[in-house]
């Protein structure tokens, strides 16, 4: 089986400060995997590199393409890159302000991932985004309405939405369940569960919620100073971690 | 089905002074398909250890486990996670679920994983569920706010749902009534006569005598001391 | 102290870069060419932009026509025409036909323009994007790729609130299939008349760019196709020279909410009832 994504020593540095060093992984289609480590761990800047906001300063990110199979899309160019990020790729930004148009209504929030992909119907682009808020419970009398109105819950959901109405295979997440209140993270991970399953999604979670993660990974990698310092099995790695940082890191969690 | 041979495990506590505390050694049974062992021991001895490694929740430091002619000790992540979904069922003495969703599609979601569709899914969990009692009026509900009770036969119900060639059980009839606890043990020997090689931990003695062909003390694994 | 001015104000080293951008705005239809504007007499929003092409433009042989709104006889457009006439000397008309250069704001004239003749458009905000997407490293880039679904997400929101596109002036093109342009703010009615014999140049003094639609350049409308382009007019004629085929201005007439529609291009007005008169 071909990876969705496979990543090979991967490095990006601030000047002389490591952002991440030397990381390598596979992601197969289906899969979701979850990225963990404390502020400052470099996963933040690994997603970013993966998913083509910063470039690398070494390493290759091989993403599968529906044409042309793998390609290497740190060296593919900018306009295919784009591409893909409008099309087979999404991101959902930990506040929603960054991932959505606050001026622009629900409806058009949804619809501009299509109209970038050429959608010149309004009826059918109306169509989409109804089904759309549906799938991610926000009801359809609020499409009209700016997310400014919408509560965080609603908001990141619509950010879901928005992200996915093009139907991506590969989505990435940063923090996607952070800022927001605990029984509110519940129904978002409810919802994030059953569209990975039901859509087929691949997907990179970034958090530093190891709940999120038992929830939504099937499988972990942690890191430490912009290096991965365990991977595996998401609840092998949460039940019996081997590297001195993740037993720290299991055990620093407060049992409810 | 299921082959343990010279399995090994301990923990290293590197936030505690790197202490290891060596848990297994020397571990080794098998189990075939239509078989049931049962693990025992003295509490401590390492049965629920033994299940987990089984399970690939615990990583082995020797040995070999292999399950349905794949060896978790050196299986990819993914191997493992598909052999979770087609080959391997574990009930455990907890059932741990996302918040919300109703009891109907946590019993569903291993038949729905494996891209069964809703329909039959549903009626074999409506099925599993009158079985064990639970209630029609609990079906909509997140199974997070049940009894102790009602949560251990809602795992059950998940853990049966899909005829796994191998299934793995932690004290599944701890506390369950009578009535319930005879269906339980039913539904382990209609696993057992579809084909199913079982390895579980019975406190209840009754139960054991019942299901379980032979037994493995896990007491034996215990590494001596240097 | 007239006599000092270099020909058309700006010396010629400015025309010159002036007319480098110009050209290169010609060469690519709708692309925003940045260029240095300078400082003019007069103050950002008056048309410093229009201004600076015109003066690229004239020569001394040019017969020059500036509108505002449709009109010659209004503060902007009759300073701009003083400006030239003192500064450069050339001819002034008031009659569309006349004229080789027209400045205008707001409006491209009724009678339509020849080959011979330059449109000079002053332009506030070049960018079409800008209103979706603050940042201008990432609008280059959008044009750079084309990408501009955001451009249709502006209408859709104009269909979602007011049921259909209420855009109605400053209503984006697209030229010659590549980029999306501003056409200024003219009302959607003058939108058609874009594609054109005349030679039509657009400049933005205060956001410095310039670009251009040469001659027959296409410029197409954006729309949805369930709710396609409708340039619309008022349904009155002009209340002073009866036109059904012209852009009109509402005229409040007296305190008691009195009002009539008149034709906002003065000259085309005046024309029509010449004509009738005689």
């Amino acid at each position: 089986m071909t990876p969705l994504l496979e990543v090979r020593n991967l490095s990006k540095f601030y000047g002389a400060r490591i952002g991440c060093a030397d990381v390598s992984f596979n992601l197969y289609p289906g899969e979701v995997l979850g990225i963990v480590g404390e502020s400052g761990s470099g996963k933040s800047t690994l997603l970013n590199c993966l998913a083509g906001h910063q470039p690398p300063d070494t390493g290759e990110v091989i993403f599968d393409t529906r044409v042309e199979g793998p390609r290497d899309t740190v060296r593919m160019s900018e306009p295919e890159r784009r591409m893909l990020g409008r099309t087979d790729w999404a991101f959902v930004h930990q506040n929603p302000r960054d991932g959505l148009r606050m001026r622009i209504s629900a409806g058009g929030n949804v619809g501009e991932r299509l109209m970038a992909v050429g959608a010149r119907h309004y009826g059918q682009i109306r169509d989409a985004a109804e089904d759309w808020l549906t799938r991610v419970e926000i009801d359809t009398g609020r499409m009209d309405d700016r997310p400014s109105a919408f509560s965080g819950g609603m908001q990141q959901r619509l950010q879901i939405a928005r992200n996915l109405v093009t139907g991506p295979r590969l989505v990435f997440m940063d923090e996607p369940t952070g800022g927001l209140d605990v029984s509110v993270q519940a129904r978002l991970l409810d919802l994030l569960r059953g569209l990975v399953r039901r859509m087929g999604l691949s997907a990179v979670i970034v958090t530093h919620d190891l709940a999120v993660v038992r929830l939504l990974a099937d499988r972990l990698m942690v890191m430490k100073d912009g290096h991965v310092v365990e991977t595996g099995l998401t609840d092998q790695v949460l039940d019996d971690p081997q590297h001195a940082y993740t037993q720290l890191l299991v055990s620093s969690v407060l049992q409810v | 089905m299921i082959e343990v041979e010279n399995l090994s495990k301990s923990f290293t506590l590197h936030n505690q002074g790197s202490a290891v505390i060596k848990v297994l050694d020397g571990a080794a049974f098998r189990v075939g398909p239509g078989e049931c062992v049962a693990l025992t021991g003295e509490s401590g001895a390492g049965k629920s250890t033994v299940m987990r490694i089984l399970y690939g929740n615990y990583l082995a430091q020797g040995g070999r486990v292999s399950i349905g002619g794949v060896d978790l000790t050196r299986a990819a992540p993914r191997e493992i996670l598909a052999l979770r979904r087609e080959t391997l069922g574990y009930v455990s003495q907890f059932l741990r679920v996302v918040p919300r969703v109703p009891t109907l599609e946590v019993v569903a979601e291993p038949l729905l994983a494996l891209g069964v569709e809703d329909d039959a899914a549903f009626v074999r969990a409506r099925d599993l569920l009158t079985r064990l009692r639970i209630p029609e009026t609990l079906w909509s509900l997140s199974p997070t706010t049940f009894s102790g009770g009602e949560q251990q036969r809602v795992n059950i119900a998940r853990g049966f749902a899909h005829g796994y060639p191998a299934l793995l059980l932690d004290e599944p009839t701890a506390s369950l009534d009578a009535t319930n606890r005879d269906t339980v043990l039913t539904l382990i020997e209609e696993a057992k006569a579809a084909g199913a090689a079982i390895v579980g931990i019975f406190h209840d003695a009754e139960a054991r005598g019942r299901v379980a062909d032979r037994e493995v003390d896990v007491g034996r694994f215990t590494p001596v001391a240097a | 102290m007239i006599s000092h001015y270099n020909f058309a104000y700006l010396d010629e080293q400015t025309k010159r870069m002036i007319r480098r951008a110009i050209l290169k705005g010609v060469a690519v239809p709708g692309y925003q060419v940045p260029f240095a504007s300078r400082e003019m007499p007069m103050p950002y929003g008056w048309g410093t932009g229009g201004v600076q092409v015109s003066a690229a433009c004239l020569t001394p042989g040019d017969t020059l026509k500036v509108i505002d709104q449709g009109a010659d006889d209004t503060t902007n457009a009759v300073s701009i025409r003083k400006f030239f006439e003192r500064t450069a000397g050339v001819a002034v008309t008031e009659r569309t036909a006349e004229a080789s250069i027209i400045q205008t704001r707001h409006r491209i004239p009724e009678v339509p323009l020849t080959e011979d003749q330059i449109l000079v458009y002053q332009v506030p905000m070049p960018e079409p994007l800008r209103f979706l997407e603050p940042r201008e490293s990432e609008t280059r880039k959008m044009h750079a790729l084309e990408e501009y679904g955001l451009m249709h997400v502006k209408l859709y929101e104009d269909i979602a609130r007011h049921g259909e596109i209420a855009t109605a002036y400053n209503y984006p093109v697209k030229v010659e299939d590549r980029y999306v342009m501003s056409p200024s703010p003219i009302p959607k009615f003058d939108n058609p008349k874009l594609e054109s014999p005349a030679l039509q140049l657009f400049g933005a003094g205060r956001e410095q760019r310039i670009y251009a639609l040469p001659p027959h350049t296409k410029a197409v409308s954006l729309d949805f196709e369930d709710y396609p382009f409708d340039p619309s007019r008022a349904d009155h004629p002009c209340a002073l020279c009866g036109a059904t085929d012209s852009y009109l201005d509402e005229v409040i007439t007296d305190d008691a909410g009195g009002r009539m529609f008149v034709c906002s291009d003065t000259d085309y007005c005046a024309g029509r009832r010449g004509e009738d008169a005689a």
